[in-house]
C-alpha cells in the first residue's frame, strides 16, 4: 500500500511547486507583461533610442517642410556671393550654412537634399526588402526546384557588376530620383533573398514550425505568422547597412554624373561636387552634407538596435529585469541613506 | 513495488482498433552510387511494422535512437510518407489521404513534442499559442471565446490562470511541456503522438507530466501512442508496449507481460538496465551488456537486425528474417531462438 502514498506525495509537490510559482509574482521581470503596452515608453528609457529618434523625426519634418523653412531656393543664387561662409566662420545669417560655388544657399540645399536622400534610401530598401524577402521566404519554404531556379536567378544577378549595371541603366533612360530608385532596388535585392532563404532553412526546421504545420496551418500562415517574425532581428539589421550604404551608392552614381544632376539636389552629389571646388578652405561644402548623412546612417542604427530588442519578447523582459533591479537597488540605496 | 512509478494501468479491451498500421515501411533516399550514380541508396529507417491501437489505449513505443519510433510516430499522423504499408484510423485507411481532408483529420490526432523549449514560438503569448489551432480550424467564435477556450485548457493542464499573457520563456521544463499538451488537446483530439515528452525533463517533474497525460486520457478518453527511449517511463503509462530495433518491430505484448517475461534477448537486455531502487536487490541482478554494432541502416544485413548483439545467435538468423510470431497469447516475438 506504499503506491497510493507515493501519489499523494507527489500530489504535494507538485502543489508546492505551484506555490512557489505563485511567490514568483513579485519578481520585476513579471510586470513586464503589464508594461509591454507601452511601446513609447520604453523608447524613452532607451537615451540612445529617443536621440536618434528625435534627431530622425527632426530631420523628416525639416525635409518635408523645406520649401517653407528653407531660407532661399536650393537651386538660385547669386555668383557674386559664391563661398560664404558660415555663421560661425565670419559668415552673415543672410547664409547661416554658407553657399556653394554658385553662391546657392547651402542651409537650403541640406534640407532638400534631406529630401532626395531619405526618399531614395527608404523607397530603396522597402522595394528591394520586400522582393528580396518574398524570393527568400520562397525559395527557403518551397525549396526543391523553386530554390533551384530562385537562387540560380540570384547568383546569376549577382555576377553582374552593381555599380556598373546601373550606369549602363541610367544612361539609358536618364538620372532622376525615380529612375535611381528602381535601379538601386533591382541591384539591392538579392542579399536579402540570400540572406531570408538562408534563415528560412534553419528556422522551417525548428519543432514550433512543425507544430504550426500539425495543428493544419496553411502554409502562408506558417510562412508569414511563425517563419518571418523570427526574421526580424537579422532583417532589420541588414536592412540599416543597406540603407546607409543605398545612401552612399545614390552619391556614387550622382558624383560619376549618372544619378541626381546637378542642380537638383542630393546629399551625396553635394559631397561629390564640393570635392571638386577647392577642398581646402571650403571645407564646411563636405562637412555639414556628411555629418548629416553620418548622423542620419548612425542614428537609424540606434534606433533599429533599440526596435531589435523591443521586437523580440526574451530581450526586451530581460532588459526591463535589468532596468528594474537597478531601480529597485538604487530605491534601497536611497532608503538606507534616508534612516 | 516501491516506486510509484511501478502502478500499471488496468488493460482496456476494446473491440476495433482506433489506429492500425500494417506493415509500414520508410525508406529515405541518401544520396547515389555506382559509377553513373545510377542506383539511389537508402536509409530503412522502418520496415515493415504493424500494431494496432484500441480505442483510449496507450501504446508504449520503446527504442534506442536511430530505431525509427520517431518516424513511425510522425508516419502514423500523416507527417512522413510511408514507402509500403497502410495507415488507418478509425476504420478508414488514410495512408494516401492529402489537402482539405489531411487537413481535417489534422483535428482528431496531434502530436505532443520532445522538446519543450524549441516546440513553442518564442515570439508568441501562451494565449497565442494555445489559441492557433482553434483560430486556423475556425473553432473560436471571437478573441473572448478563445481566451476563455485557452484558460480552460490551461486549467486542465495543471497551470494557473495568469499564464495566459506571458510567453514561453517564463517557464519552466515541465510548465511548457503542458503549455504543449493544451495546445494539442485543444482540438479535442482522439489519438495524441506522444514523441518522448518527458525526455527532456528533469526526473522529478517527468511523474507529473505522465500523470498529467493519464488523467486526461481518462477524463477525455484519449488514445496514446506513447514514445519514449527507455522502459521506465513506458511502464507507468502503457497498456501494452511495443519494442523496436534497428526499424523492426521485435516484441509487442501486455506491459506486464514484457516486464515479468521479457522474450526477445534484447528486451531482457533493455530491461536490465533500468535500475531497480532497492540497492541490495540491485547488486544481486545481472546486466546484460550487449557488445557489437548496431547494423548500418544504409545496407541492412539480411536476417535478423540484432545478429551482430545477439547473445542467443545461431547460424539460422544470419540468412532468414524472423517473423512476429504469437509464442504466447497476446505475446508477440521475433525471434528463432524462443
Amino acid at each position: 500500500m506504499t503506491a497510493p502514498d507515493g501519489y499523494t506525495a507527489q500530489h504535494a509537490d507538485e502543489d508546492e511547486a505551484l506555490h512557489q510559482e505563485e511567490a514568483l509574482q513579485g519578481r520585476p521581470y513579471e510586470l513586464a507583461v503589464v508594461q509591454h503596452g507601452g511601446l513609447f515608453r520604453d523608447l524613452i528609457s532607451d537615451k540612445l533610442g529617443i536621440a536618434s529618434f528625435i534627431f530622425l523625426v527632426t530631420l523628416i519634418a525639416a525635409a518635408a517642410l523645406a520649401p517653407w523653412i528653407a531660407p532661399e531656393s536650393p537651386t538660385q543664387g547669386n555668383l557674386s556671393n559664391a563661398f560664404a561662409s558660415p555663421v560661425w566662420h565670419g559668415g552673415t545669417w543672410r547664409n547661416p550654412v554658407g553657399t556653394d560655388w554658385q553662391g546657392y544657399d547651402l542651409l537650403s540645399r541640406l534640407l532638400y537634399g534631406a529630401r532626395t536622400s531619405l526618399i531614395i534610401g527608404v523607397l530603396v530598401v522597402v522595394l528591394a526588402g520586400t522582393f528580396g524577402v518574398l524570393i527568400g521566404l520562397l525559395a527557403g519554404y518551397k525549396g526543391g526546384r523553386a530554390d533551384r531556379w530562385l537562387m540560380g536567378w540570384v547568383d546569376v544577378q549577382i555576377s553582374f557588376p552593381g555599380l556598373l549595371l546601373a550606369m549602363l541603366l541610367i544612361a539609358l533612360v536618364g538620372g532622376s530620383v525615380l529612375s535611381v530608385t528602381i535601379i538601386l532596388a533591382i541591384n539591392g535585392w538579392m542579399v536579402y533573398a540570400r540572406m531570408t532563404r538562408g534563415v528560412v532553412l534553419s528556422v522551417r526546421e525548428r519543432p514550433f514550425v512543425e507544430a504550426a504545420e500539425m495543428m493544419g496551418c496553411r502554409p502562408r500562415r506558417v510562412v508569414f505568422h511563425h517563419i518571418l517574425p523570427n526574421l526580424s532581428t537579422p532583417l532589420v539589421t541588414l536592412a540599416v547597412l543597406e540603407f546607409a550604404r543605398i545612401i552612399l551608392a545614390e552619391a556614387a552614381l550622382s558624383f560619376l554624373g549618372l544619378g541626381i544632376q546637378y542642380p537638383t539636389v542630393s546629399w551625396g552629389l553635394d559631397i561629390a561636387r564640393a570635392g571638386d571646388h577647392e577642398l581646402f578652405g571650403n571645407q564646411w561644402l563636405i562637412i555639414y552634407p556628411g555629418l548629416l548623412l553620418s548622423l542620419t546612417v548612425l542614428s537609424v542604427n540606434l534606433l533599429s538596435s533599440w526596435l531589435r530588442v523591443a521586437a523580440d519578447p526574451q530581450e526586451r523582459e530581460k532588459r526591463f529585469a535589468s532596468r528594474a533591479s537597478g531601480t529597485v537597488s538604487g530605491a534601497a540605496g536611497g532608503g538606507g541613506a534616508g534612516l | 513495488m516501491a516506486e510509484p512509478l511501478a502502478t500499471e494501468p488496468k488493460s482496456v479491451h476494446t473491440t476495433a482498433p482506433h489506429v492500425e498500421v500494417r506493415g509500414l515501411s520508410i525508406r529515405f533516399p541518401v544520396g547515389r552510387s555506382g559509377f553513373w550514380g545510377g542506383t539511389t541508396r537508402y536509409v530503412h529507417a522502418v520496415d515493415e511494422v504493424s500494431f494496432s491501437i484500441g480505442r483510449g489505449e496507450t501504446l508504449g513505443l520503446v527504442g534506442e535512437s536511430g530505431s525509427g519510433k520517431t518516424t513511425i510516430g510522425r508516419a502514423v499522423l500523416r507527417r512522413i510518407e510511408p514507402s509500403a504499408g497502410t495507415i488507418s484510423f478509425r476504420g478508414d485507411d488514410i495512408t494516401t489521404t492529402k489537402g482539405k481532408q489531411l487537413r481535417e483529420l489534422r483535428r482528431h490526432m496531434q502530436l505532443v513534442f520532445q522538446d519543450p523549449y524549441a516546440s513553442l514560438n518564442p515570439r508568441k503569448t501562451v494565449l497565442e499559442l494555445v489559441a492557433e489551432p482553434l483560430i486556423v480550424h475556425g473553432l473560436a467564435l471571437n478573441p473572448k471565446d478563445a481566451r476563455e477556450q485557452v484558460a480552460d485548457l490551461l486549467h486542465r493542464c495543471g497551470l494557473p490562470a495568469d499564464t495566459v499573457d506571458r510567453y514561453p520563456h517564463a517557464f519552466s521544463g515541465g510548465q511548457r511541456q503542458r503549455i504543449g499538451i493544451a495546445r494539442a488537446l485543444a482540438l479535442r483530439p482522439e489519438f495524441i503522438v506522444a514523441d518522448e515528452p518527458v525526455s527532456a525533463l528533469d526526473v522529478s517533474v517527468r511523474a507529473q507530466v505522465v500523470n498529467l497525460l493519464q488523467d486526461l486520457q481518462q477524463e477525455l478518453a484519449l488514445t496514446y501512442l506513447f514514445i519514449a527511449h527507455d522502459l521506465s517511463v513506458v511502464r507507468h503509462i502503457s497498456h501494452r508496449i511495443a519494442i523496436l530495433y534497428a526499424g523492426r518491430m521485435v516484441e509487442i505484448a501486455p506491459t506486464h507481460a514484457v516486464y515479468d517475461n521479457p522474450m526477445h534477448p534484447y528486451t531482457e537486455a533493455l530491461l536490465s538496465s533500468v535500475p531497480i531502487p532497492d540497492p541490495p536487490l540491485q547488486r544481486e541482478r545481472r546486466r546484460i551488456v550487449l557488445t557489437g554494432e548496431i547494423p548500418n541502416p544504409v545496407d541492412p544485413p539480411p536476417g535478423c537486425r540484432f545478429q551482430t548483439r545477439c547473445p542467443l545467435v545461431h547460424d539460422r538468423c544470419h540468412g532468414e528474417t524472423p517473423k512476429l510470431e504469437e509464442k504466447q497469447p497476446d505475446h508477440l516475438v521475433a525471434c528463432f531462438a524462443r
